[in-house]
């Protein structure tokens, strides 16, 4: 086993263990998740669930605040519930639910936290100079700090890879450690932008020196970066969290993001899930979507199962 | 010295977004040759799952199909009648087995599908202009109607359909910007491998159409039913499977058009497009 050390809280060695990981073993484990049929109630149950796990996202360049606003109409009603009941009624389905958060820049977070206050549904800000992450440390806690004022209560970060694919480890773990000490009250999620890493082996050694250097999630991807979410990836980053969990008896949450676009592919990641953490993880507190587009074929779905009928997108608003 | 080749039967298997894949249901059922019990070939009875894989493939190939150009649009189809004419024996030889036409029946029935289209693509850049028209209006306006495709339409063949009517309809609804899925029911079904490589061929971009086999009143509810289907054209005389349609239809405005008249004709495409009137204000 691989094992490398870094300078942790009052200057104590904290050694971090990497079991090596198998590429092959993982990705045809990670197939065998897409050869499953889940059916009726069970697919329902996990529409609904794919949907409470939604962070509903939109990080472009060319966002203004009437997006947004029209982002966080969208994640507190997916659907206008009146068009939805009526066809609901017959077949008994429960309302379509708010998603888990919104996640915009911190630019936007004003304007998503005005209108989203009092509905449960987080506020998620991307930050530390995201998606390169190529910016001074003290750009990115300025980037953190004003995120939180502004009304974010989850942070998601992102790595330092020129410092980890230089071999930098320790510059890593103390960045996150001091991101983390600027969130304050505010959940941090370590974004590992794993198609950048270039092996399952330092996805999870990056893995292991998030989670020790505090995060409450980890996140895959940025979604500027193909390959973004896949299953394998997300395999072995489901398996790090069980193996620190064991260790530690803390639980961190995992955050697919970027390319899971259809019904289909949510429910293969919920069964991984399932099978990798125990369905104590099966919950918006501990797993996430990072997905735009995911959320309508979700609501296609459910729609499929309430009418009967095959949907079509135009029923859904776009954003 | 005598031949010992063994002949090698093609695999007739659907045709969905450019593919060739057997249906996801594993389901077939034999066709013989015409007037006898002789087997001909095991053709997929395709399962809603296939259409609705065939409907998502054509939703996917709409967008660029429609705004490519009509002159674009007629070259292609111009390519089909260059790829159906190399493919002649083929489609007689189907011709003469399953539908029990002689060989001269056959030849003219090829032609008749050629013909069709070549029709079409004539009128791939022209149909807009012979019946889009500046509207007389009483005010400061410019007031004109252009046609536009409807979307993903669905069509439905006869068991008796013929070769050439097959290409008609099928040209007629994608010559305007319209993507398709076929069923070709029955016997007809037969033609599906000659067709589909007519249309792999013809850099026809793939899912503008679709094609699959087997039952028509098992399909025919899907057809009706699916949301994304924007239009059906049902090339059946079977006025209670019509009705049925139109019902099933009525929930997105989904036009059923019935048979067609005649094989060439403007009215086909006119049966898969939309008006959009505009109106322009004008300074003076």
């Amino acid at each position: 086993m691989r094992s490398i050390t870094v300078r942790g809280p009052e200057g104590r060695l904290l050694p971090i263990l990497v079991p090596p990981v198998d590429e092959v073993g993982a990705q045809e484990r990670a197939d065998f998740f897409t050869k499953r049929s889940i059916k009726k109630e069970s697919k329902l149950q996990a529409l609904y669930l794919a949907i409470r796990m939604c962070d509903l996202t939109t990080l472009e360049g060319a966002d203004t605040p009437g997006k947004v606003l029209q982002l966080c109409a969208k994640a507190k009603s997916p659907v206008p519930p009146g068009l939805f009941a009526a066809f609901a009624e017959k077949k008994k389905l429960e309302p379509i639910p708010s998603v888990a958060a919104v996640c915009v820049y911190p630019s936007m977070v004003k304007v998503a936290a005005d209108v989203l206050r009092g509905t449960g549904i987080h506020i998620a800000s991307v930050a530390t100079a995201f998606p390169s992450g190529q910016a001074p440390l003290s750009t990115k806690l300025d980037d953190t700090r004003f995120a939180v004022e502004q009304g974010a209560d989850e942070i998601d970060m992102v790595i330092n890879r020129g410092a980890f694919l230089s071999g930098r480890y320790q510059e890593v773990f103390d960045e996150i450690r001091a991101v983390k000490e600027a969130c304050g009250p505010a959940h941090l999620k370590v974004i590992l932008e794993t198609g950048e890493l270039g092996s399952l082996d330092k996805i999870r050694l990056a893995a292991e020196i998030a989670m020790e250097a505090g995060a409450d999630f980890i996140k895959t991807s940025t979604g500027k970066i193909q390959p973004a979410a896949t299953l394998p990836v997300t395999l072995v980053m489901l398996q790090s969290i069980a193996d620190f969990y064991r260790r530690t008896g803390k639980k961190i949450g995992m955050k697919p993001a970027g390319g899971i676009r259809t019904a289909k592919q949510a429910i293969q990641y919920l069964c991984m899930v399932n099978e990798t953490l125990g369905p104590e993880w099966l919950t918006p507190d501990l797993f996430r979507f990072g997905a735009s587009a995911l959320l309508n074929d979700l609501l296609k779905q459910i729609f499929k199962e309430a009418t009967g009928r095959y949907y079509y997108e135009k029923a859904f608003s776009l954003d | 010295m005598a031949s010992h080749h063994l002949k090698v039967p093609k695999t007739i298997k659907l045709f969905i977004g450019g593919e060739f894949p057997r249906t996801e249901s594993g389901r077939s059922f034999p066709v013989v040759r015409h007037g006898t019990d002789a087997h001909f070939a095991h053709l997929c009875r395709a399962s809603r799952k296939d259409f609705r894989n065939a409907v998502a493939a054509a939703k996917a190939a709409l967008a660029s199909w429609e705004r490519r150009t009509a002159y674009n649009r007629a070259q292609i189809l111009y390519r089909m009648a260059e790829m159906c004419e190399g493919k002649r024996d083929e489609f007689a030889e189907v011709l003469c087995y399953t539908q029990g036409l002689s060989n001269d029946a056959a030849q003219k029935a090829v032609d008749a599908a050629i013909d069709a289209f070549v029709y079409y693509a004539g009128y791939a850049d022209k149909y807009q202009q012979v019946i889009g028209n500046l509207n007389p209006v009483s005010g400061p306006h410019l007031c004109f109607t252009a046609a536009e495709p409807v979307g993903v339409v669905a069509a439905l063949f006869d068991e008796n359909s013929t070769l050439d009517e097959i290409t008609a309809g099928l040209s007629a609804i994608i010559c305007s910007g319209n993507t398709v899925v076929a069923l070709l029911p029955g016997v007809t079904g037969t033609l599906l491998a000659p067709l589909a490589e007519v249309f792999a061929t013809s850099d026809l971009p793939k899912g503008v159409v679709n094609l699959l086999t087997g039952d028509v009143s098992e399909l025919a509810p899907q057809f009706g039913s699916h949301m994304e289907v924007q239009a059906v054209s049902v090339q059946t005389k079977n006025e209670a499977l019509l009705a049925e349609l139109k019902i099933a239809g009525a929930e997105n405005l989904k036009r059923v058009a019935p048979p067609m008249q005649t094989n060439l004709g403007l009215n086909n495409i006119l049966q898969f497009v939309e008006y959009k009137t505009v109106w322009h204000p004008v300074g003076y």
